[in-house]
């Protein structure tokens, strides 16, 4: 199943290699990971979307706390975070195409119902920039290409996220707890606590 | 200048390399030089306390750094120069991270100014030795040196130990800078943000543990790792606890204790497996449910509850899944969880004595088959050269300062199955990377840890060659090391898979050696030869006191095997056992 991480990592050299080898090692694929600048300076976060057994979760985050540049992870699923994609798709569109100077206004009226924006306008090409869902995404990509269009160009960041809510206070809240070396301070209420119905993983058993 | 640190001083990089090593209260390096590394070694004469071990090759300095902090829980320090000197540590590197080992390596690297130009001598050991490290820092500023070292020696000896690189370009060590020793202090270390042992989980522990009819503690090498070595013995005794080891645990708890089972896994005794396979909890104190411990994971001990105590936490249902599972340091954790256990004691022979004697009936059933009972034969048997070893040492009273270095193979299992360990770090072997050529560097950097301990390297014929060049080094460092060499013209522990696996198909692995009693002897090493088992404990007593480098070549039998022995996919109670009828321990027919 696919696991989204956010990660707090420290905008050094080399960070960016430490977390992908960090998932090769574990013979996990990254489907998609997205890696900008974050509210704190000299931090980056990071969307991590990878394709692993629905109980590698903990085993995973676990492994991102043991990189040294790591300050900070977080698993989410749909409910409780949002989550958004940025999408470029440059398709075919002039007169000399099927639909003629028509496919261009079409394409505009596309564009509009699935909420995305024209950036660029060329003799033989439009290009529209497009935010949104994954499956709204794939969805503008389907009517473009039913209706007979040419899809000259995909560019697609990938998934990006964050928890709905406070949660950033939550983070500061467990980095705090983490300076006790006292394990008896560490909180009961535990929200990543192992669920017990966790089984082992898949690809460890014979 | 030497040790003493004036405030502040300006000093070139490489000066502020040693000092802060100086600082960090090392002793001792092992390296080996070259050019990129250069300017460290022309300023290494100004610091005489720091002692320069020259190796023979990059591969042992890193195994003697490791041989260095196994034995003293201290940080193990090598360094090399670039390239091909940074690439020869990967081996020792792998080494330290697989078994969590703390040690700190330098290397020197091409001038910044040129990085990433495939200069001479260039290559991204940073990119090389990544999965390997548990950190590793590339250094262009001479500034950085003193508080990146510092970080390092505090990453290496943090949490889950393990080793760290630390790469640092020629420029950074020629270029002068402040140096401030306290003000290069890393901030306070951050412990695993997943560490966890809350009070439900202990409960849930305590509870787990008083309902148990047949516990067993498996020790790990954990228990060395966090000293916890009196806690747990003490937990066992007041509960009545069997333990089993792990090859790295072995040394954890005392052999001759009664409630010490010895090794488990691959190649442990029948009734120590037995028990893990029949128990009711297992109490997992800093080990991984490695797969030469566990056997079959599917069949592994199916019809127990399994507490895992332990200090990282992706290590927590990685192979097993437990129920329940104490996140923390092993020490502190069983001194939360002692109290609670005392608080409701349990009647004394509730934990019992039943299982105990249970376990203890398979010991006897098993002796019958243990090479250790065959008697005099005229044949020398490995397994008896380790154990007389081991008598030798025990007679003299010197257990407690012996220590026992292992290569990898045959005569390792053997060690672990017949020299019974007294004291915590008296057994340094390679156990996750199982490395060949680890022993006698290893034994090296313990020697020079402990020079008060008597060092015994136990190799075998094919590892010993793969470092031997290291003689060299303890000659010229003057190291009273003694040296086992088990030759049985093999490399035993392949043979034996070909044996068992590959219809006795022996390639490659019957192996032609030196006269080792010579090759020692063209180093200036005394030695002998042994072939039969009246002579080993009067030569081992003779290399032992002799105050010199002693080697002695043990000729033993050719096709011994060690068992028992769980195949691979085999569960650990389906073991191969040392056939009754034996026909390389046959006694003679009588004439
Ligand atoms: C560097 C390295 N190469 C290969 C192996 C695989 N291997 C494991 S045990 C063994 C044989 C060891 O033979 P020897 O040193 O003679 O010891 P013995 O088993 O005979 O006691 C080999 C080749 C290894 N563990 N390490």
């Amino acid at each position: 199943m696919l696991h989204t991480f956010i990660a707090l990592v420290q905008d050094r050299p080399g960070v960016l290699t430490r977390v992908a080898s960090l998932f090769r090692r574990l013979n996990i694929n990254i489907v998609s990971l997205t890696v900008g600048e974050s509210e704190r300076a000299e931090t980056s976060r990071m969307t991590i979307v990878c394709d692993a057994h629905e109980n590698a979760a903990d085993r995973i985050r676990a492994s991102l706390y043991k990189l040294e540049t790591t300050i900070s992870v977080d698993e989410v699923n749909r409910t409780d975070a949002v989550v958004r994609e940025l999408c470029l798709i440059k398709v075919a569109a002039g007169p000399s195409h099927p639909h003629g100077l028509h496919s261009r206004s079409q394409i505009f009226e596309l564009s509009q119902v699935f909420r995305a924006r024209v950036v660029d306008l060329a003799p033989e090409s439009i290009m529209l920039e497009m935010t949104g869902s994954a499956s709204k995404i794939e969805g503008l990509l389907q009517v473009l290409r039913e209706s007979g269009y040419t899809i000259l160009e995909v560019s697609r960041t990938g998934r990006m996220a964050m928890r709905r809510g406070h949660h950033t206070s939550r983070v500061l809240e467990a980095l705090g707890t983490r300076q006790s070396l006292d394990l008896q301070e560490f909180p009961t209420q535990d929200p990543d606590a192992l669920p017990s119905d966790e089984i082992l993983p898949g690809a460890f058993e014979e | 200048m030497a040790d003493s640190i004036t405030p502040n001083p300006t000093l070139t990089g490489a000066e502020i390399l040693l000092a802060t090593l100086a600082g960090e209260g090392v002793t001792t390096v092992f390296g080996y030089p070259g050019g990129a590394i250069l300017p460290v070694y022309d300023v290494l004469r100004k610091f005489p306390n720091l002692h320069h071990v020259l190796v023979r090759h990059e591969q042992s300095a890193a195994h003697m750094a490791d041989g260095y902090a196994r034995a003293t829980g201290r940080v193990g320090v090598c360094m090399a120069t670039s390239g091909p000197g940074a690439t020869n540590l990967v081996t020792g590197l792998a080494t330290a991270m697989i078994d969590s080992i703390p040690i700190v390596a330098i290397t020197g690297q091409v001038s910044s100014k040129v990085l990433g130009t495939d200069a001479f001598q260039e290559i991204d050991i940073t990119g090389i030795t990544l999965p390997i490290t548990k950190h590793n820092f590339l250094v262009t500023r001479a500034e950085e040196i003193a508080p990146v070292l510092r970080e390092a020696f505090q990453i290496a000896r943090s949490g889950r130990p393990g080793p760290v690189l630390v790469d640092i370009t020629k420029d950074a060590q020629q270029a002068a800078a402040a140096f401030d020793f306290e003000a290069a202090k890393p901030r306070p270390y951050r412990p695993h943000p997943m560490l966890r042992a809350e009070s439900s989980s202990m409960q849930e522990a305590v509870t787990l543990i008083r309902q148990a009819k047949r516990p067993i503690i498996l020790a790990g090498h954990g228990v060395v790792e966090s000293g916890a070595e009196r806690q747990v013995l003490a937990l066992a005794e007041a509960h009545r606890i069997p333990i089993a080891s792990t090859l790295l645990g072995l040394d954890a708890v005392p052999a001759e204790h009664p409630l010490c089972l010895g090794m488990m896994g691959m190649h442990g005794e029948s009734w120590v497996n037995n028990a893990i396979q029949q128990a009711d909890l297992l109490l997992a104190f800093g080990m991984r449910f490695d797969d030469r411990v566990t056997g079959n994971l599917t069949k592994y001990s199916p019809n127990s509850k399994k507490i895992h105590v332990e200090i990282d936490p992706s290590e927590i249902n990685k192979n097993v899944r437990v129920d329940v599972a104490l996140i923390g340091d092993l020490k502190e954790v069983l001194s939360l969880l002692m109290p609670l256990l005392e608080t409701h004691p349990r009647p004394l022979e509730s934990h019992g004595s039943e299982w105990l004697k249970q376990i203890n009936a398979g010991k006897g059933n098993a002796s019958v088959r243990d090479i250790i009972n065959l008697p005099d034969n005229g044949h020398l048997y490995a397994a008896h050269v380790i154990n007389d070893i081991w008598h030798e040492a025990a007679a003299a009273g010197r257990l407690e300062q012996t220590i026992i270095v292992t290569d990898v193979g045959q005569h390792q299992m053997w060690e672990a199955q017949y020299f019974k360990h007294h004291a915590p770090r008296s057994l340094i072997t390679s156990g996750g990377l199982g490395t060949m050529g680890f022993a006698l560097p290893a034994a090296i950097g313990a020697k020079v840890a402990c020079p008060e301990k008597d060092v015994w390297v136990i190799a075998g014929d094919g590892g010993f060659q793969m470092t031997a060049a290291e003689l060299s080094t303890i000659v010229q460092e003057g190291l009273a090391i003694n040296i086992a060499v088990i030759n049985n013209g093999f490399l035993g522990m392949v043979r034996q898979w070909q044996e068992t696996i590959y219809e006795k198909n022996y390639a490659s692995s019957p192996i032609l050696s030196p006269n080792f009693v010579l090759l020692a002897a063209a180093h200036g090493i005394a030695g002998a030869t042994v072939k039969q088992r009246a002579d080993v404990i009067p030569n081992a007593r003779l290399a032992r006191t002799s105050g010199k480098p002693f080697l002695i070549e043990f000729q033993v039998e050719k096709e011994d095997g060690v068992y028992p022995m769980i195949t691979p996919g085999s569960a650990l109670h389906e073991m191969l056992r040392r056939p009754q009828h034996d026909p390389l321990i046959e006694l003679p027919e009588e004439p």
